[in-house]
């Protein structure tokens, strides 16, 4: 091992999942220091769910899927559908496109504020500090920044409303029961908001729980809960109701009704007045503060994704047409931009990807050959839980960088480690905005990248550059952006003339015009019974998640029908993994090199870096089934990549 | 959406102003009032929360009470083998009108001192946190997830303790355990053929440690975020609650959920829904021959419904697949055969419970 780690933070906490992260840091002699080398970062727990999947009916298998993540929800679910669709040769209808992509579009939203306000904002904001507030200045700083946001019952908030937030939190103190707010690391050097600004934004973050609540009634209308909506292979479980009122034992109907249609209308709307309001503008006002975060968290300036949201009106045919096999129409696009061309896109080519063991906690390919070489086995052999501290306080348990140390494989393409989700998002969209292939999504893009982050702060941006877009800040600023393109995807937007895109219904009103059409293929189920008529040896399914780029496959046996075998490659897998076998280390790891740290015991600054990824353990880490069929066809039309190649279906 | 909670409940709503035989001393009126809460709003919310939990309505000032008093009830939630569903569930629950949600549960009722997705403390300061919450003793502790049965099998560790340790340790103190979510409650998605990990429930690891303390389960995929918060205000309020077989609070776990579905009336007397999208889906059949497992489900969804009453599984077209039921991922089929689209007593005909549609009619038949 090199340097012993001194920078520890175990459990990693405001995350999916469990995670482990160790640094060194070169002391600084004041109880500080600055991490030098690349970081470690390590998954502690395993369900084995592809394993779990072998000889299911392949109807079942998005249920299991969606369970890999109760926050990514839908979009595992999805991507499972989507593959076993693939697998048989099903296409859907306009409207299950339509419904798809506003439930993923939703999920980007609710995830990526619920990420920004509760998961993230503590390492920004000091609670401590917000005590301190004058109600009457933050009642102003907020006409100032969310001048059109009117939680107070339809009004701006007031002295008195920041007083009853105040209140709030004095009973926390005044109790001595300080609850999630308990042993922060308040009172850090390296928090720089006022009191009023911090204060606003802890009133934002009670108001975003409200909010959420709100926002997820879409999925509710649609696959009736959330979390872990339903789903159906063929397109969508829901239907119109034909019975437009109250759904009762004597009317029936469904939750497609005028009642329904309304609360999406409104759930809709309000992801849009939040984005807008709130989330945008506290984005910008942390990005003022901390600016230096645009010199910090860069990874190696790969970044991969596998696109997402077709659009439904390319479909002309319903069920012989459409569906993921769009050639065009993505809103983020699928592709590769290379540390060398940040504002190209490159064609992404499946065959370029391998994942290897090395370092993870799994007998298989060490080598970062094609996860079709070699078997994959659960093999811990990493040290002992349990076995308490050295007499110096040091731990016992310690993992090692040149060892196995994770539950997560590392996925390489190329041969490289590659960032994926908001940030690789927004760079490929900003590429093919410099091309003939642009999209209306990617001109607003490139102008609200120059508007909010390029222009020079005498014109209101920030005054940084598009290189330094790959940073913690960056990333924090890529999620927020993405999340203003969808919201108005979904509900609609006005023209723009200074960047020359027209208005756009939005998904929400397209869907709604065509909402008695079909909501299910009727062929689906029957072909599942025609080995004969099924196109592929091995289906998959993409899906650009709110962190990433997420794949399926799934292998059907011929003769029964259930699922040979599946396999999944996850987006905080790319980003979380290990080092691979020639040492390079994975996006978080390698973000971390170059911090500085006011004090080794609170390392905050380490946090702010990985909470920008927005790191979701639960989904990077899954096994490889030991008896994979070796050898199979797989017969790749997905967008920009067209190759025939021999593989198996644990390809990634 | 104005309501206080989803109100779909059988049982009758107290009129508005019944309220008015609860006293309060000043103190309790004040401290609602600077958090923003109107008497009358909070009795109102404490009126539908004892709907919920089938309180008789003069239980509602023990309710309004526990949910006021000075020193919060301290509850101490750990995740193990989970996907954080059941969070997000609880995340929510409960809602004063027009105010918030969880922050109410958390701000104002009870204190939430470890739950690693939304606390601000990491790493070391997170663990000595744990540490000092769990060696107070009296606190409600909440689970979710399943845990590997051997603690050294690498398969869970946090905080370089493994699962079995972390859970041993905290339940040490605890009043109360409640089992969050069919993972916890019964070994769930983990524990799924061919059980991987050698995951086990959280009733199953107590015995193996021979843990006796009070266990609730509150099982489901996730389960309704009124029920994970209304188990827990029971508690606090009213004591244990009444228990089924499986350690589920009958009150929510009482029926099933086929028992309280509107569909329910075409199961008995046809047409059924042949096919997602088919006109009888559309007019609310019965889902059963595309799957739906209600009828061996217990749980509260087609009665309290999901998201502040808004749909649940069946309303928006699709069958229950079971989740808040053991094994419910291989087992609730006859035979144990495999598949959330097959009927469950696929082609065993009348005798056997099936619904009448499946032996007069097995055309699909549309008898409107």
């Amino acid at each position: 091992m090199a340097a012993t780690p001194n920078v520890i933070i175990d459990p990693v906490t405001r995350i999916e999942g469990h995670l482990r992260i160790q640094a060194h840091a070169v002391p600084d002699g004041m109880g500080g220091g600055t991490i030098t080398d690349p970081g470690l970062s390590a998954s502690t727990m395993v369900r084995g769910l592809e394993k779990i999947l072998q000889g299911r009916d392949p109807r079942d298998a998005w249920a299991f899927t969606q369970r890999i993540c109760g926050v990514c929800t839908v979009v595992h679910g999805l991507t499972s559908v989507r593959a076993v669709e693939h697998a048989i040769g099903i296409k859907v209808s306009k409207n299950a496109d339509y419904i798809r992509n506003m439930m993923i579009g939703a999920q980007y939203v609710h995830d990526h504020v619920m990420h920004f306000y509760h998961l993230h904002v503590l390492d920004w904001v000091d609670v401590v500090s917000a005590m301190k507030a004058n109600p009457t200045s933050t009642a102003a700083l907020a006409r100032i920044n969310n001048g059109t946001y009117k939680p107070n019952n339809g009004a701006l908030p007031n002295a008195a409303y920041f007083q009853t937030v105040l209140n709030k939190l004095n009973n926390l103190v005044n109790r001595g029961q300080l609850g999630l707010f308990a042993n922060g690391y308040w009172g850090h050097s390296a928090y720089k908001l006022s009191p009023e600004e911090n204060l606003l934004l802890v009133s934002h973050y009670l108001e975003a729980l409200a909010w959420a609540r709100e926002v997820v009634k879409l999925h509710s209308v649609f696959g009736g809960k959330d979390p872990h909506p339903n789903l159906v292979v063929g397109g969508m479980p829901c239907t119109l109701s034909s019975n437009t009122g109250t759904v009762n034992d004597e009317k029936g109907g469904t939750s497609l009704n005028t009642e329904g249609l309304a609360t999406i209308k409104t759930a809709v709307a309000r992801m849009k007045a939040f984005v807008d309001q709130v989330y945008l503008p506290d984005v910008i006002l942390i990005a003022k503060r901390y600016k230096e975060w645009a010199g910090f968290g860069a990874t190696a300036g790969n970044f991969l994704c596998y696109g997402e949201f077709p659009d439904p009106a390319l479909v002309k045919r319903e069920f012989t047409d459409g569906a993921i096999d769009y050639p065009a129409g993505y809103i983020i696009p699928q592709g590769v931009i290379w540390a060398d061309a940040p504002t190209t896109l490159a064609p992404f080519d499946e065959t370029k990807v391998t994942e290897n063991v090395a370092h993870a906690w799994y007998l298989g390919s060490d080598t970062g050959e094609h996860p079709s070489v070699g078997e994959t086995e659960l093999y811990y052999d990493g040290p002992l839980p349990d076995q308490g501290r050295n007499p110096d306080g040091t731990s016992k348990y310690m993992l090692d960088e040149n060892a196995r140390y994770s539950w997560i494989k590392s996925p390489r393409y190329d041969g490289q480690p590659m960032e994926v989700g908001p940030l690789a998002h927004i760079l490929t969209m900003h590429a093919r905005g410099g091309t003939a292939q642009a999209q209306p999504t990617d001109k607003l893009v490139r102008g609200y990248v120059q508007q909010f982050w390029i222009n020079p702060t005498a014109q209101g941006g920030l005054g940084l550059t598009f290189t330094q877009l790959n940073s913690t800040l960056g990333r924090i600023f890529c999620r927020v952006l993405e999340t203003k393109i969808i919201a108005d995807q979904i509900a609609g937007r006005a023209a723009d003339r200074t960047l020359g895109t027209a208005a756009y219904a939005g998904w929400y009103q397209l869907y709604y015009n065509n909402k008695a059409g079909a909501y299910w293929n009727p062929n689906t189920f029957t072909r599942l019974q025609q080995p004969n008529l099924w196109p592929v040896q091995v289906g998959f399914g993409f899906t650009e998640a709110p962190r990433g780029a997420l794949g399926h496959w799934v292998k059907l046996n011929r003769v029964s029908g259930l699922i040979d075998n599946y396999q999944c490659v996850v987006a905080s897998q790319w980003n979380a993994g290990p080092r691979d076998l020639v040492g390079a280390p994975g996006p978080y790891e390698e973000a971390l090199r170059g911090h500085v740290l006011a004090n080794l015991k609170q390392p905050l600054e380490v946090l702010r870096t990985i909470h920008s990824f927005d790191p979701c353990i639960g989904c990077a880490v899954h096994i490889v089934d030991p008896d994979g069929e070796p050898l199979v066809q797989v017969d790749v039309k997905h967008g920009v990549c067209s190759t025939t190649r021999v593989s198996d279906m644990r390809c990634a | 959406m104005s309501t206080d909670l989803p109100s779909r409940s059988d049982h009758s709503h107290m009129p508005a102003d019944s309220s008015d035989g609860v006293t309060f001393d000043e103190a309790t009126v004040e401290r609602l009032l600077q958090l923003g809460i109107s008497r009358r709003r909070f009795m109102s919310y404490c009126a539908g929360l004892a709907s919920l939990l089938a309180l008789p309505q003069s239980m509602v000032p023990r309710l309004a009470q526990a949910a006021t008093s000075t020193t919060l009830p301290a509850v101490v939630y750990m995740s193990f083998q989970e996907c954080t569903g059941c969070l997000e569930s609880m995340v929510n629950s409960f809602a004063f009108s027009g105010g918030t949600t969880i922050d109410n549960l958390i701000l104002n009722m009870i204190s939430l001192d470890y739950q690693e997705t939304l606390m601000a403390a990491a790493g070391d300061q997170a663990e000595e946190r744990l540490l000092s919450v769990t060696a107070q003793s009296g606190y409600v502790l909440v689970v979710d997830g399943s845990i590997p049965a051997r603690w050294d099998s690498g398969y869970f560790i946090s905080g370089e303790r493994s699962g079995v340790a972390r859970f041993r340790d905290a339940a040490k103190n605890a009043a109360l355990i409640v089992a969050v979510g069919t993972c916890a409650s019964f070994g769930g998605l983990p524990k799924a053929d061919p059980n991987p990990t050698d995951a086990l429930s959280i009733g199953d690891l107590m015995a193996d440690l021979g843990v006796s303390k009070p266990l609730v389960n509150v099982s489901g995929c996730p389960p309704i975020p009124e029920v994970i918060t209304g188990v827990i205000l029971y508690y606090l309020s009213q004591g244990m609650p009444t228990l089924d077989s499986l350690r589920r609070p009958t009150v929510f776990y009482g029926d099933t959920v086929h028992e309280n579905c509107y569909r329910k009336e075409s199961f008995e007397e046809g047409p059924l829904a042949r096919a997602f999208d088919d006109p009888n889906s559309r007019k609310g059949k019965c889902l059963y021959m595309l799957g739906c497992k209600g009828p061996v489900t217990h749980n509260a969804c087609s009665r309290v419904r999901w998201n502040q009453g808004i749909s649940f599984p069946m309303m928006s077209g699709h069958g229950c697949i079971g989740c808040s039921e053991p094994d419910f991922w291989d087992r609730l089929n006859r035979n144990n055969e495999k598949g959330f689209y097959i009927p469950i007593a696929a082609g065993s005909g009348h005798s056997r419970g099936l619904p009448c549609d499946t032996c007069h009619d097995d055309n699909g038949g549309d008898d409107d």
